[in-house]
């Protein structure tokens, strides 16, 4: 049976509206917004490059937050959104490593550099596909849910642990700017990209928490009647 | 508590075959270490506390995943969790059983080290706090972690793969304060390291203490 859902469309909903600003920031971003006076169209990279950032953390945030009210509730629609939320902080991460990357190249002459906000990245990208391996390599539902759940509190508690070690050891990415300093030529183009990550971001959880809870309800269903019959 | 690490002792002495071959691999693991960087005594120093803290780390996983191995076996873990006593206890005992079994690895790998890498030091009771603080800070979530993959399928990959990235700052703060301990320190920046390493044992004490209980309730 299909099950039924409050606004059975509004993740698909969200995907088009991330898609819309994405492309509507990134016409922005390339063609409107002036090069910037230092890094000239190097800098451009920025407007996918922060948003990912954010919204990596925000992902991450959120399936922290699930863990702790799977934990606590025991409900398991919160377990489905940690999947999915697991699943899309890391697919952020990675993509903000790489985004980094291609940065960096042209500004610091290097592909990579162990910068605290960047390897705190990485090993947070290696943390969390850590517990998405965990999640694949048990088999019972109820283990599955309340290890991935302790693994993520784990893991993201280390967050502001790994950024000061690594800050201590080794520094050398930009300060952060904030819309006070920044003209808005720039920061419109950033904003319309955050939103579109956002909702992009949101729509791709709420799919994949479905796929989840979908596959969960097949795993806690009582065996069928037929099968019992054939077992005695 | 006394009673769950006199347990942890008792078994770790009958299987005292395996801690020396763990010692061994650390031991192979430091010399393999000096094949990458070449004959170079000056590199070999300097690097030292790296190569010591990765073969700690190393056969860190070799205990760790062992750790549970006793209490999978004939669901003994079942049974011990129908004793009267808080799973707390036994986590406890356990991590504080596997800390001490890292301490003294560590402490027998320091002269492989000090022979290989010509990395002596006079700074021995330094050297040893930072061995002390360092293993717990890999046995606190390594023994949560192990409880966890000693359950699931492919368990010798799962434990590194969960606890490695977990451990960065507990490997950058103890190579930084070993190193600083054999080069000399003559800015003071080894204390705060050694901070650092007390306040990840602090947290990952407390957390995983509080987890635990959820980790083997079912």
């Amino acid at each position: 049976m299909a099950p039924t859902y409050r606004f059975p469309r509004l993740p698909h909903a969200l995907v088009a509206l991330g898609v819309v600003c994405l492309l509507v920031g990134s016409y922005f971003g390339l063609f409107v917004a002036p090069p910037e006076h230092y890094m000239g169209n190097v800098q451009r990279i920025m407007y996918v490059h922060v948003p990912t950032a954010w919204n990596a953390l925000l992902a991450m945030t959120f399936a922290f937050g699930c863990a702790i009210v799977f934990l606590f509730t025991n409900n398991w629609k919160w377990d489905a959104r940690l999947e999915g939320a697991i699943e899309v902080s890391v697919l952020l991460a990675f993509l903000l490593c790489c985004q980094g990357a291609i940065w960096a190249k042209p500004t610091w002459g290097v592909w990579w550099d162990w910068d605290p906000r960047l390897t705190t990245t990485a090993v947070l990208l290696f943390a969390f596909a850590g517990i998405l391996a965990l999640r694949r390599f048990v088999d019972d539902p109820v283990k599955r849910g309340v290890w991935s759940s302790v693994a993520t509190i784990i893991a993201y508690v280390d967050v502001p642990i790994v950024y000061f070690s690594v800050r201590w050891w080794n520094s050398l990415h930009q300060q952060q700017s904030s819309p006070a300093t920044v003209s808005s030529q720039f920061y419109l183009p950033l904003r319309l990209n955050a939103f579109g990550i956002l909702f992009l971001m949101s729509g791709f959880i709420a799919l994949r928490a479905r796929i989840a809870s979908r596959r969960l309800e097949s795993e806690l269903a009582p065996p069928q009647q037929d099968l019992v019959g054939e077992l005695a | 508590m006394i009673a769950a690490l006199r347990k942890e002792f008792l078994l770790q002495w009958r299987t005292r075959a395996q801690a020396v071959a763990i010692f061994v691999f650390g031991a192979t693991s430091l010399l393999l270490f000096s094949f990458a960087i070449g004959p170079n005594a000056a590199a070999l120093r300097q690097h030292a506390a790296g190569f010591l803290w990765l073969g700690l780390l190393l056969s860190s996983t070799l205990t760790l995943s062992e750790s549970f191995h006793a209490e999978m076996e004939n669901r003994a873990l079942e049974g011990l969790l129908l004793l009267p006593v808080s799973p707390r206890v036994l986590y406890y005992g356990k991590a504080l059983a596997n800390t001490i079994q890292l301490v003294v690895l560590g402490i027998a790998l320091v002269p492989v080290m000090v022979v290989l890498y010509d990395a002596g030091t006079t700074r021995i009771p330094t050297i040893l706090l930072i061995i002390v603080l360092g293993s717990a800070g890999i046995s606190a979530p390594g023994t949560l972690y192990s409880a966890m993959t000693s359950q699931a399928r492919a368990k010798q990959t799962l434990l590194p793969l969960l606890l490695f990235p977990l451990i960065v700052p507990v490997l950058l703060a103890s190579v930084k304060s070993t190193s600083l301990a054999i080069l000399g320190d003559p800015m003071e920046q080894g204390r705060s390291w050694v901070a650092l390493l007390i306040a990840f044992n602090g947290i990952y004490w407390s957390l995983c203490g509080l987890l635990f209980d959820r980790v083997v309730e079912d």
